[in-house]
């Protein structure tokens, strides 16, 4: 066989015209040899879902304050992220995990993902946010997942409860994502689950009036609904869906375009804890009291789009005007949607797809 | 020197064998052992067991053999005309229709549904939303580039005397295709279709969001159980199966590959004169599959509130609060991502292109199998395998800053043997030997024969990589990674995260960089092959 390829190559690369790239090589495995430096003990790493947002200005605030700098692991939505811990449950990749929601909550309690971790600060967070007991994780923020609709693309009045959406008048007009394959498509099932008396006939009713079910919330809200071009008036989206309507609109707005229902809310909760096996559970704790502080707290609503956990935290401007709470919203215990979780789906699946 | 000899011998078998162990094997085979708990089957059987699984596997399988044979008959005429351009105008189509394979699937997915809209396929008479049409389309238009590049990169280097030869002899224009340029294509043909069919057999995106959720594939179904229901051992047994089908397409295909080309590779750079009707037709075709769908993102990146303009592109300038660092950002890092990615994938490809074409039989067949498998192996198995296996120091490779540039070029060490070993194949014999008669050494024979042929398949092949890596393909999007090192992929998948019609601008502005971006990038890998190819 020929033997001297890789070097025949490194030679021919230092020749003529692909200097230029032979350059650009080298920045590159300088760059990422200069990123990738080991995680000194001061370092806070925290695993969180892709939407997760710190500004910069807070995470400096936080390491010179406690003298602990923090790395950030953006690990794909709820459901990978939470997958991963599982995988990697006593031997964890971070020190904290943020983001894991009431409706993945008890499998990573199953899972015994979390330490025992009660912040000081948990006494300033809105009753009824605190869900487990025995403080493995703590609530960081909040949203509803509700029935959004385009109000001047509606074909009859707006509608006011769920069963509204079986009236004829919608037919054709519902875009709902899949609960297998995403988190607002999972919370408005539970919301059915909750709010209607027999979900089951509740969904066969959707289904003969036309409703649409796609994969994601992405393909749902600019695909088929009206804000992306298609033609479907009513969407499963946030509660915080009409003020991002307004704070990027294009051109710019001074009233929402889309508003929510609100009898179809269903409540998500995001937690964090502290990951089981850290080598630094005290840094991790600071973390979650820093997640609880005024500063964080502020910044949550136009980084992340949904609510502060924390009682007396201010909401900007944009959410004070356009957006709007259920409040009643529907709610389940995470124990029920664990066990139970498979079986409606599996059961949605056969009413709605075949 | 045979010391030196021995060492390079040595590195040319190491460097591809170790990839491979530590970043496939080990992890896949960690996820398998795992969640099967071998050597307990039952997982397996209950796959097979399962209607609706085997189901989901003939669904997989028939609609992957369709979109490979619909992407060959789009893209074999198309290679055939890019083959005959001349070099420079070869170079830029080549570049161009690289774009469509880099972009995001939630891009095309919005982009194919404004084209269905416009043209009433949508809810008119002819109905493609969310069925397998498609889901067959979406794949011709990612994996046209894989025929086009392939194919002609091989077509170019053919003999086209015989043709005129046979079309002489009073040959018709099917037979002399059939019977004389065909059979001597096939190589790279099959080296093509194996990477459509992998990447249609695997495909996600494509499948959940043009397909809609009553398509479901393999690859959907493993995503489904392990992540929707962290159901490791249901996930592990449907990966065997994918890993079965796989297996057994690679060696059908290298089968195919390596029966002998009957041919002779002569480089001759010029044009050849093209029937003008065909040089048309192919042009519209590709105008219209890929041109449309692309000139509905360019037109909506510009679209603003109040016209036309660049206000999106100019948006992107500053970070938005939506994302951990901004655009500009991103794009540095993709291209850092991505030029690691093909230093790493083209130093193990040609590594094992070299064992693959001059090794030990056994050994050939072993690295070009285990080399291809992870084009075939699901993104969710490699991306938890690595969570799974490299865990413990001094292999905790989780959250290293280098597992992200590693993970894709895994999906781009095959895509270089397969340009590197067709055309490695069918370097003549005689070429060789008439060199070394002339009094040139093995190096010598190597450097003025070998390396200017197989640098034209080692620039395709790395043109690819970078591709990849630029698209984030493989399995990165299942890995934890450094926030603050948002790729352009990313980021727009971000943007698209909220409503507001000035994100959807910005992500859109950030694909057609990210279009641009490929075009430059391939153009500028390729384009050092100009002095090889005018030295013959």
């Amino acid at each position: 066989m020929r033997l001297h390829a890789p070097l025949r190559i490194a030679s021919r690369l230092l020749r003529g015209p692909r200097s230029i790239v032979v350059v650009a090589a080298t920045l590159a495995v300088a760059a990422l040899a200069c990123g990738s430096e080991d995680s000194d003990p001061d370092t806070v790493v925290v695993m969180a879902h892709d939407s997760f947002v710190i500004s910069e200005e807070a995470r400096s605030a936080f390491t010179e304050e406690t003298g602990i700098e923090v790395e950030i692991l953006a690990s794909g939505d709820t459901g990978t992220m939470v997958s991963q811990a599982i995988l990697t449950a006593g031997n964890p990749i971070a020190d904290v995990m943020f983001g894991i929601d009431n409706t993945f909550l008890q499998r990573g309690l199953d899972a015994d993902l979390f330490e025992i971790y009660r912040s000081p600060r948990l006494d300033k967070v809105r009753a009824g946010l605190a869900l487990d007991d025995e403080y493995r994780v703590t609530p960081i923020d909040f949203g509803d997942v509700c029935i959004n609709y385009w109000i001047d693309e509606l074909p009859a009045a707006a509608p006011s409860s769920l069963e509204d959406l079986l009236n004829p008048a919608f037919a054709d007009e519902l875009v709902v994502q899949s609960p297998e394959t995403s988190s607002p498509g999972l919370a408005f099932l539970l919301a059915t689950i909750v709010g209607t008396p027999d979900w089951e006939a509740y969904w066969e009713g959707l289904v003969e009036n036309g409703v649409s079910v796609t994969a994601g919330w992405q393909d749902a809200y600019y695909g088929e609904f009206v804000a992306g071009g298609g033609d479907r008036s009513l969407v499963v989206s946030y509660a915080s869906s009409p003020p991002a309507e307004v704070i990027y609109a294009d051109p710019p707005v001074d009233t929402a375009p889309t508003a929510i229902l609100a009898d179809s809310c269903f409540r998500q909760i995001e937690f964090a804890g502290v990951l089981r096996g850290t080598d630094d559970p005290d840094s991790a704790r600071r973390f979650i009291d820093f997640l609880l502080s005024e500063r964080f707290q502020e910044e949550i609503p136009l980084s992340m789009f949904v609510f502060p956990a924390l009682t007396e935290a201010n909401l900007p401007a944009e959410f004070v005007e356009h957006a709007r709470l259920a409040d009643e919203p529907l709610t389940m215990d995470p124990t029920l949607i664990e066990q139970n979780r498979d079986a409606w789906i599996d059961r949605w699946n056969e009413i709605v797809l075949s | 020197m045979p010391r030196a000899a021995g060492l390079a011998r040595g590195l040319v078998l190491m460097i591809p064998a170790a990839f491979l162990a530590l970043f496939y094997c080990y992890p896949v085979g960690s996820v398998i052992v795992r969640g099967l708990a071998l050597p307990d089957l039952a997982p397996l059987g209950e796959v097979f067991g399962s209607p609706r699984l085997r189901e989901v596997m003939w669904f997989t399988s028939w609609q992957a053999v369709l979109s490979t044979a619909a992407t060959l008959a789009v893209g074999l005429p198309a290679a055939s005309v890019v083959a005959r351009l001349g070099l420079r105008v070869r170079r830029w189509v080549r570049a161009l229709v690289t774009v469509p394979f880099v972009l995001p699937t939630v891009v095309v997915a919005g982009a194919f549904q404004t084209v269905f809209d416009r043209f009433g396929l949508h809810d008119g008479a002819i109905q493609l939303h969310h069925t397998v049409w498609a889901i067959l389309l979406a794949h011709v238009f990612f994996n046209y580039a894989v025929v086009v590049r392939v194919v002609s990169t091989y077509w170019a280097g053919l003999d086209h005397r015989l043709e005129e030869q046979a079309r002489v002899l009073g040959a018709s224009r099917w037979t002399t295709w059939w019977e004389v340029t065909f059979p001597r294509l096939r190589p790279a043909v099959a080296a093509a279709a194996a990477v459509v069919f992998l990447f249609s057999f695997t495909s996600f995106g494509v499948v959940l969001i043009l397909g809609g959720p009553r398509h479901s594939t393999i690859e959907t179904e493993i995503y489904r159980m392990a992540v929707t229901r962290s159901d490791l051992s249901g996930a592990a047994g449907l990966a065997v199966v994918q890993l079965g089908a796989v297996l057994a397409l690679i060696l059908l295909s290298t089968w195919l590959e390596r029966r002998r080309p009957t041919t002779t590779m002569v480089w001759r750079p010029e044009s050849r004169p093209l029937a003008w009707h065909w040089l048309t037709a192919n042009a519209a075709v590709m105008a219209t599959l890929l041109g449309v769908p692309i000139l509905a993102l360019v037109e909506r990146s510009v679209a603003t509130g109040d016209g036309y303009g660049f206000d999106h592109y100019r948006a992107l300038g500053e970070r938005t609060r939506l994302l951990p660092a901004s655009a500009v950002t991103a794009i540095v890092n993709s291209i850092t991502f991505a030029v690691v990615a093909t230093i790493i994938a083209m130093l193990v490809g040609l590594s094992a292109s070299l064992v693959v074409t001059y090794g030990q039989r056994a050994i050939a067949r072993v690295f070009d199998l285990g080399l291809t498998l992870p084009l075939g192996t699901s993104a969710v198995t490699i991306g938890f395998g690595i969570l799974i296996a490299l865990d413990t120091k001094p292999l905790d490779f989780r959250t290293s800053t280098w597992i992200v540039p590693v993970a894709h070029a895994l999906v781009g060490v095959p895509f270089v043997i397969r340009c590197v070993v067709p055309v490695l194949r069918s370097i003549d014999p005689g070429l060789r030997e008439a060199v070394a008669v002339l009094g040139a050494d093995d190096r010598r024979v190597w450097r003025e024969v070998d390396l200017p042929i197989a640098g034209r398949g080692l620039a395709v092949g790395g043109g690819f990589a970078f591709a990849v890596s630029l698209g984030e393909f493989g399995a990165t999007s299942f890995l934890p990674r450094r926030a603050d090192l948002l790729t352009v992929p990313t980021a727009i998948f971000r943007l698209l995260g909220q409503p507001g019609e000035a994100l959807r601008g910005q992500a859109m502005a950030l694909a057609v960089i990210l279009m641009v971006l490929v075009a430059a990038s391939v153009l500028l890998i390729e384009s050092g092959r100009s002095t090889t190819e005018t030295a013959f």
